[in-house]
C-alpha cells in the first residue's frame, strides 16, 4: 500500500537502524529514481539530493492498517492481517446475490482509493497463495495454478538464507520446486521449505487466523442509500436486534452482549457494545442499553456522509429459557435491579458498580475482589460465627495508616495511640491475633502483623497491627490502624 | 392511647383528602426489636420511607456506617439485595470491608455497591434504583453538604420511596442536618460497649438519637447493641461517661434480654 498525495518531491521514511539513518519505505518517485530501503538516508541524498525524509511510525501503520481491516469486515467477518501492509479475507460464501468475487475487489479498491490509497490483491483458493499472488506476481498467467507456478521462490516467504540456497541450487521459480519429490527438497532446505510449499500450491489445507473471534449470531443489513441520520440508524439496528431476538427465541437463547457496527460509507466503522449481566433477548431492553451508551458518549456520532450498512453481532449465547409467569399472574420481578444494574453501569462505566466477592487467602487487605456487577454474579459468603463479636472491621485502609503507639512492652497491646492528629486511649483490648505473610507466595519474608482488636475511651473500636515481631523480626516495630468497627 | 392515635390520623387522612392533598397510607413497619425505640416509631421502622443518618462527628462515620448497614439489613431482610451508593472520594477514604459487613448480618452476596464520582451523580442514581422495587434497602451516602442535596432532591427520594416501597437510608457524614422530606432523622455516636471476658471489645453499640419523626414525636436518644444473630437492637448496658445525663440505661431484663456473653 502506498499513500498518495503527500509532498510533491520524492520522499522516504527513516529510521535510526545500526548507528545510522536508513530507509525504511520510499514512494514510487524515489523508487524510480534508484532509491531503495535499506540504504542510508546519507547515501540516498548524495544520489537525490532533493529526497524528503520522514520520521518512521510503524505504529501509525499498523492503526491504519487495522482501520482498513475493520472496513474490510463489511465483506465477511474472516479478516486476517497479513505482515505490516497486507490483509487476508475469507470470502467462502460470502458473496451478495448476483455479485462476483471480481465485483467484490473491484469495490474494496474503489473504496481505498477514495481514501487515498493504492492496494493490489489477488483471488486464490489457499490464503497462501492469494498472500504470494497480491505480492510477488508479476506476470500474467491463465489460471491461479499456473500463476502460482511461475512465481519466484521468494514466493514462498522463507528466511534469506534457505532463499538463497533455494537460488544457488538453481531453483527459481515455484513450478521449479512443485515437480519434484519432497523428500530430498525437505532434507537439503528443511521441512519448513517443504510445508510452505505445500501450503502455497494448495496441497495442504490452511485457514487464516481472524482477528476476532466470528460471533455466535450475526444479522446485518446493507442499505442501498446511505442513512445519514443517527436516528434512523438506530430504527434500522432495532429492527436486526428484533431479527436476532427472533433467532434466539427459536433456539431458548439469550446474549450478554452485543456488539453494533455502523459502517460509514467512506470506510470509516463506528463500534458501539452493550452488556448484561443476565442474557437478554428482548430487543427493546437492548435498544435501551444502545441508546445509553449513545447519551454516555463523550462524542455523538458523526455519521460523515452516512452509514451504507450496519451490523448487529451477539459474540456469545447462552440459554434463556422462556419468561415464567407468577401462579397469581404478571411475571416474576427478578431480574428487575439485574436490568437497572445494567443501564446505569452502561450509561456510568462498567467499573461504577461492583459486586464483592471474597478470596481464599487470609491478609486482610487481599480478602476481597470488587467486581464489575455486570460481569460477575453474586457469589455466597461464609456466615459469621454465631455468638461473636465482629473481629473483623467495617472499614479497611488500604493501605493501612501509620499511628504512633504507646505501649507498657514493647510486645503488648497498645496503651493509646495518635491517629489522625487525636489521642485515642485504650480502655479495652483483645489480641492479638497473629498474621503471617503467606511465604508460599510473597517469595521475600514479610513481616508477621499482630493485630488487636481495641475501644477507646470515647467508644471508637479500631483494629490495630503491630508490624513485625519485637525482637526477632524488627527492632522498633511500627504500629498502623487497618480498619474500623461499628 | 392506641385508639386515640388511631383517631388522629384518620382525621389528618380526611383533611388532607378535603385539601386534595395525595393521602399517603401509613407505611407498614419493622420493628427494630428494642422496645423504647419501637414505641416511639409506632411500631418500628417505616418501610418505603427515606430515613436520614447523620454521623455525629467525622470520627463515628465508622458508627453510621456500621447503623446504615444494620437498618439495610433489618429491612431487606436476609435475601433482598441492597444497594450502598456512596463517592468515590468516600471509598477513598473509608473502603467499605466485605467480611466486615458479613459480621454485621449484612450478607456481602448481596450487595450491589455503586461509586460514582460526585454527589449529583449518586443523587440521580439514587432516584432511579429507589424507583426499582426488586432492591430490598438502599444506602445513599454523602459526604460534608453537597450543593446538590437539598429539599428537592430529598423530597424526591421520598417520593420515589413511598411509590415503589422501597427504605431509603441517607447516610450523612461530616453534614449539619438541614431541612428535608425524611421520614425520621438519626443522630449516630459511637458507644462504649460492654466488655466480654478478659476486657475484650463487645458488641456492636452505637448511641442513636431520634432528632426529628415525620407526624410523630422525636427527641429520645438510646444506647443500642446490634444482635447480628437474630438481627435486632438490644438495649446495651451504658457507660455513663462517654455521655452526658440524659439517658437511662436500659437494665438487662428488657425484650432483647441479657447477652450471652456480656459482664
Amino acid at each position: 500500500m502506498a499513500r498518495v498525495g503527500a509532498p510533491d518531491s520524492p520522499y522516504a521514511f527513516v529510521e535510526k537502524q545500526r548507528g545510522g539513518m536508513r530507509l525504511v519505505a520510499v514512494d514510487r518517485a524515489a523508487q524510480g529514481l534508484g532509491i531503495a530501503p535499506g540504504m542510508t538516508l546519507a547515501d540516498a541524498r548524495a544520489r537525490l539530493p532533493g529526497l524528503v525524509a520522514l520520521d518512521y511510525d510503524p505504529a501509525a501503520d499498523d492503526a491504519l492498517l487495522e482501520r482498513v481491516a475493520d472496513g474490510c469486515d463489511r465483506y465477511t467477518p474472516l479478516v486476517a492481517i497479513d505482515g505490516a501492509d497486507g490483509l487476508t479475507l475469507d470470502i467462502t460464501g460470502c458473496l451478495h446475490d448476483g455479485d462476483s468475487e471480481d465485483d467484490l475487489a473491484a469495490d474494496l479498491e474503489r473504496r481505498l482509493a477514495a481514501y487515498g490509497l493504492q492496494s493490489r490483491h489477488a483471488l486464490a483458493a489457499s490464503p497462501e497463495a492469494a498472500q504470494a499472488l497480491a505480492r510477488f506476481q508479476t506476470m500474467p498467467a491463465p489460471d491461479e495454478a499456473a500463476a502460482v507456478l511461475r512465481l519466484g521462490v521468494i514466493a514462498l516467504r522463507l528466511d534469506e538464507d534457505t532463499e538463497l540456497a533455494l537460488r544457488r541450487a538453481g531453483l527459481k521459480t515455484i513450478g521449479d520446486l512443485a515437480g519434484r519429490p519432497t523428500a530430498p527438497l525437505a532434507a537439503r532446505f528443511g521441512d519448513d521449505m517443504v510445508a510452505a510449499l505445500a501450503r502455497l500450491t494448495g496441497k495442504s489445507d490452511s485457514r487464516i487466523v481472524p482477528r476476532r473471534v466470528p460471533p455466535a449470531l450475526l444479522v446485518e443489513r446493507r442499505l442501498a442509500e446511505p442513512v445519514t441520520q443517527t436516528a434512523a440508524a438506530l430504527n434500522i439496528l432495532e429492527a436486526l436486534a428484533t431479527e436476532a431476538a427472533e433467532t434466539m427465541a427459536e433456539q431458548h437463547q439469550g446474549g450478554r452482549r452485543f456488539s453494533a457496527r455502523l459502517f460509514r460509507s467512506d470506510g470509516l466503522t463506528v463500534d458501539l457494545a452493550v452488556e448484561t449481566s443476565l442474557a437478554v433477548r428482548d430487543p427493546k431492553v437492548v435498544m435501551r442499553l444502545f441508546e445509553e451508551r449513545i447519551d454516555g458518549l463523550a462524542d455523538p456520532i458523526d455519521p460523515g456522509f452516512g452509514f451504507d450498512m450496519i451490523r448487529l453481532a451477539v459474540p456469545m449465547l447462552g440459554p434463556l429459557v422462556p419468561t415464567q409467569l407468577q401462579l397469581e399472574g404478571g411475571a416474576v420481578a427478578e431480574g428487575e435491579l439485574a436490568a437497572l444494574i445494567d443501564r446505569l453501569s452502561t450509561r456510568l462505566g462498567r467499573g461504577r458498580f461492583r459486586r464483592l466477592r471474597a478470596q481464599d487467602t487470609h491478609i486482610p487487605e487481599q480478602a476481597v475482589l470488587a467486581l464489575p456487577a455486570v460481569a460477575s454474579p453474586p457469589a455466597s459468603w461464609d456466615a459469621p460465627e454465631p455468638g461473636e463479636p465482629p473481629l473483623r472491621p467495617l472499614h479497611l485502609f488500604d493501605p493501612p495508616q501509620p499511628i504512633q503507639v504507646v505501649a507498657e512492652v514493647p510486645d503488648g497491646p497498645p496503651q493509646r495511640f495518635r491517629w489522625r492528629r487525636n489521642l485515642h486511649e485504650v480502655t479495652r483490648f483483645e489480641g492479638p491475633e497473629r498474621i503471617a505473610a503467606e511465604w508460599w507466595r510473597d517469595g521475600p519474608a514479610r513481616p508477621t502483623r499482630d493485630y488487636y482488636r481495641v475501644e477507646d475511651a470515647r467508644g471508637r473500636r479500631f483494629w490495630v497491627f503491630r508490624h513485625g515481631l519485637y525482637g526477632t523480626e524488627r527492632e522498633t516495630p511500627h504500629w498502623y490502624v487497618h480498619g474500623l468497627f461499628a | 392511647m392506641a385508639e386515640s392515635s388511631i383517631l388522629l390520623t384518620a382525621l389528618r387522612q380526611r383533611i388532607a383528602r378535603l385539601e386534595g392533598v395525595r393521602v399517603i397510607e401509613s407505611a407498614a413497619t419493622v420493628a427494630l426489636g428494642h422496645c423504647e425505640i419501637d414505641v416511639r416509631l409506632a411500631g418500628g421502622l417505616a418501610l418505603g420511607r427515606l430515613h436520614e443518618l447523620f454521623a455525629a462527628e467525622e470520627e463515628d462515620e465508622g458508627a453510621g456506617a456500621g447503623f446504615s448497614a444494620m437498618l439495610a439489613r433489618k429491612v431487606a431482610g436476609p435475601t433482598a439485595p441492597v444497594v450502598w451508593l456512596r463517592q468515590e472520594e468516600a471509598e477513598a477514604k473509608a473502603p467499605l470491608h466485605g467480611p466486615g459487613l458479613a459480621e454485621l448480618g449484612l450478607d456481602p452476596a448481596m450487595l450491589v455497591l455503586g461509586l460514582l464520582p460526585d454527589a449529583l451523580s449518586v443523587l440521580r442514581v439514587a432516584a432511579e434504583v429507589v424507583r426499582c422495587a426488586d432492591v430490598g434497602a438502599v444506602v445513599i451516602e454523602l459526604w460534608r453538604a453537597p450543593r446538590a442535596l437539598d429539599l428537592t432532591a430529598s423530597r424526591r427520594l421520598a417520593v420515589a420511596a413511598e411509590g415503589s416501597g422501597v427504605t431509603a437510608l441517607l447516610l450523612r457524614v461530616q453534614a449539619e442536618p438541614s431541612p428535608s422530606a425524611a421520614h425520621t432523622r438519626w443522630q449516630v455516636r459511637s458507644a462504649a460497649a460492654v466488655p466480654l471476658a478478659a476486657n475484650a471489645p463487645g458488641f456492636p453499640t452505637l448511641d442513636v438519637e431520634l432528632s426529628r419523626q415525620r407526624g410523630g414525636k422525636a427527641g429520645g436518644r438510646w444506647c443500642v447493641e446490634w444482635d447480628r444473630d437474630e438481627a435486632i437492637f438490644r438495649p446495651a448496658g451504658y457507660q455513663a461517661a462517654a455521655l452526658s445525663g440524659a439517658v437511662v440505661s436500659v437494665s438487662a431484663g428488657g425484650p432483647g434480654g441479657a447477652r450471652r456473653r456480656t459482664g
